[in-house]
């Protein structure tokens, strides 16, 4: 391990209390409600609080239901009745319940939200850029120390506890590291560079960094998540299609029984395939283009209308962002590693969820309750073991493709790499219908890859993109392995898991599929925890 | 991706530097920044609102580059266009108010 704690003077070094990874939603939540509990607080971002991850760019729905209300009943019963049997009714109450806390807040510090026809303060939407640059002044008026541009590259651990990270300045080439009693990784999920909207910057850091401490996952396997766009496109807003007529080349209509997706896999694997957003009325025309403004970047820039002229279609990997697996967490954020916290799509949401998708509502709503629980547990854990961790010495925990186990090898390029996790994620034919066959071909593939990364992988002396990249690339790596492991073990179809092998689901396997693991990734079944995280 | 930094109107305030989340530009003193790294960007847009005087525009193709025609996109509307939809005027956020998402929630097609 590295010492840490010498630094020349261009570094940063600080010491806080709680640090936050990602400052998407559920790192802000987390921050904020560190602060407002009285911890010193430093929230580290890679991109920028306000326009970086999912939310920034694409705008969240939200269930905002009160207490006692049909609304709340509805939701929680319409959630247990497709989890398939893996989310819990207490679970899915108390993150409902935090997060209509939360949504009402964001009213009373001066949110705006619209009003309805019947003159109703509608809560149920929040517009990404406006939610996050709100956010990011509560923020700084609570004292959050910002680091902006700054990916976290590792986790710096003494004597078996998370006692901060380190990172780099991707503008100012700055090296920081940040010393603290407690980690929250809010660095959202992974989703392989797709350009599916707004996730390039998520490639599953955080889920890296916490593996090499040790950390578990759960649920990788509920990954098999595309978002429907344009063709063309970065724009993968769902939502419209509802209200979309599908058709192939010869512009036969595609029959959409069942799951709307699986249908357009089928056909896109087969040729192209087409949209038109015939079903809408004007005021639901209007209503589309005064909520969702960034759904029609894509066609009033291409110069098509969707609602007469049909457009092709494509399927963008979304991975753990819109999926389902993450860290396993209790119901204070806490991980398995003393010291370390997780929220939002960094964290498993199953109990939430089950195996289905969490997009279109739960997602984001789990993102505040999960963030204001984290940032209680860290700040409380903080509180207990006090500001001792200011002296401890701190080793990284960091490995692939920061520090090499070999020697570096200048020909062994981050970007061959990127592209052999990709050629094994994106695909529908691999990712979104899945076989046994073909996924023990894929392992065999990427831990190929992975020793090779893991031995000579390195940016040394390159400027700090290069360095993140190489980071990047490791992470890429190591979630391509738990996905696909943890893809192989669940022998039967349930939810975003399609086995054309196993296309049924088997009551026998209800239960979850916790994996981790560096050099040698693991997956081992778990009965149904009724206290994990509820 | 982003093809466009107007030197006619960009007035050098680098805000698009430090909001970019993947880190596209680079600065310069007194002049209007790079597109340094094209091919990282994520096509989100953001940058767009970001800029207090419209001077940045974002193609809507997402896996390759075209030229862009600054005087056409002036005539066409479309420079700025994002900012005016969402209601952010000078980088200043704001028309949350008049967001109508709910009505996707009334034909009871869609649920949370
Ligand atoms: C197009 C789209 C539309 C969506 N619509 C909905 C919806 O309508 N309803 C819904 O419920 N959900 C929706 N989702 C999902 C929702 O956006 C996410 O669940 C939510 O953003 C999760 O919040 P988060 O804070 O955990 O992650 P994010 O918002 O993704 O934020 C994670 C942050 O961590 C940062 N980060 C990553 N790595 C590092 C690192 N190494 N160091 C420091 N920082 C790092 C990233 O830059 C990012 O800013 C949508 C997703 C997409 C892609
Ligand atoms: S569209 Fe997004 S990623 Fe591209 S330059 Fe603008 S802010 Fe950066
Ligand atoms: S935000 Fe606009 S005005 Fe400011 S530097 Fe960027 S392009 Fe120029």
């Amino acid at each position: 391990m590295t010492d840490v704690t010498r630094r020349t003077e261009q570094d940063i070094a600080l010491v806080a209390d709680v640090l936050v990874l990602g400052g998407g939603p559920s790192g802000a939540w987390a921050a904020l409600t560190a602060a407002e509990n009285g911890a010193k607080v430093v929230l580290a971002e890679k991109g920028f609080v306000g326009t970086g991850g999912a939310t920034a760019a694409g705008n969240t729905t939200m269930i905002h239901a009160g207490p006692h209300s049909d609304a709340r009943e509805a939701a929680i019963k319409r959630r247990l009745s497709i989890a398939h049997g893996l989310a819990d009714r207490a679970s899915i109450e108390r993150i409902i319940d935090q997060s209509f806390d939360c949504l009402n807040k964001l009213a009373d510090w001066g949110y705006h939200y619209p009003v309805n026809d019947a003159g109703a303060s509608y809560r149920g939407s929040l517009r990404g850029p406006d939610y996050l640059r709100f956010m990011r002044k509560k923020l700084r008026k609570a004292g959050v120390t910002i680091l902006d541009q700054s990916p976290a590259l590792e986790l710096l651990a003494s004597d078996g506890a998370i006692s901060g990270a380190a990172g780099i300045n991707r503008l100012t080439q700055q090296r920081w590291s940040v010393r603290s009693a407690a980690v929250v990784i809010s660095t959202g999920g992974c989703a392989f560079l797709s350009k599916a909207l707004g996730t390039n910057g998520l490639t599953g850091d955080g889920l890296l960094l916490s593996a090499e401490a040790g950390a578990e996952l759960s649920g990788m396997e509920f990954t098999g998540q595309y978002g429907l766009a344009p063709a063309f496109s970065s724009i993968t807003k769902g939502i419209m299609y509802f209200w979309a007529t599908f058709t192939d080349e010869d512009g036969n209509v595609l029959e959409r029984k069942g799951d709307r997706q699986s249908v357009v896999a089928q056909n896109l694997l087969k040729g192209p395939v087409y949209a038109v957003i015939d079903q809408a009325d004007a005021r639901l025309q209007e209503g589309m283009r005064r909520g969702q403004p960034n759904m029609f970047l894509a066609f009033d820039r291409k110069g098509i209308d969707p609602f007469t002229q049909r457009f092709p279609v494509t399927l963008r990997y979304e991975g753990t962002v819109r999926g389902v697996g993450g860290l396993v967490i209790d119901r204070s954020g806490a991980t398995n590693v003393p010291g370390l916290f997780a929220a939002g799509d960094a964290a498993s949401r199953e109990n939430f969820v089950g195996a289905v998708s969490g997009g279109g509502g739960p997602n984001a709503t789990w993102a505040i309750a999960s963030g204001v629980w984290a940032g209680q547990g860290a700040g409380a854990f903080a509180g207990r073991i006090g500001r001792l961790h200011d002296h401890r010495p701190a080793g990284g925990l960091g490995g692939a493709g920061l520090k090499p186990s070999e020697k570096p090898n200048a020909s062994v390029d981050a970007h061959t790499f990127i592209e052999a996790a990709q050629q094994e994620i994106l695909p529908l034919d691999r990712n979104f219908f899945r076989t046994g066959p073909g996924l023990q071909a894929s392992l065999g593939r990427l831990d190929t890859a992975w020793r090779s990364a893991r031995a000579h992988l390195s940016a040394d002396g390159l400027p700090a993109s290069e360095i993140v990249r190489a980071r990047e690339t490791a992470a890429m790596l190591a979630n391509a392995r738990w996905i696909v492991a943890s893809a192989m073990a669940r022998r039967e179809s349930r939810g975003i898991n399609r086995r054309l092998d196993f296309p049924n689901t088997d009551p026998m396997q209800q239960r979850r599929l916790l994996s981790g693991g560096i050099d040698r990734v693991w997956v081992r079944p778990n009965v149904i925890e009724r206290a994990i995280a509820s | 991706m982003i093809e466009l930094v107007s030197h006619d109107r960009c007035i050098t305030c680098q805000a698009c530097v430090s909001a970019c989340p993947e880190n596209v530009f680079d600065k310069r003193e007194h002049a209007p920044p790079v597109i340094a790294r094209p091919d990282d960007c994520q096509t989100c847009f953001l940058c767009e609102l970001y800029c207090p005087v419209d001077a940045l525009y974002v193609s809507p193709l997402a896996d390759a580059h075209e030229t862009v025609d600054e005087q056409q996109l002036i005539e066409s509307g479309l420079l700025g266009s994002f900012a005016r939809a969402m209601g952010w005027k000078r980088a200043i956020p704001g028309g949350t108010e008049n967001d109508l998402t709910y009505r996707m929630f009334e034909d009871g097609r869609v649920s949370t």
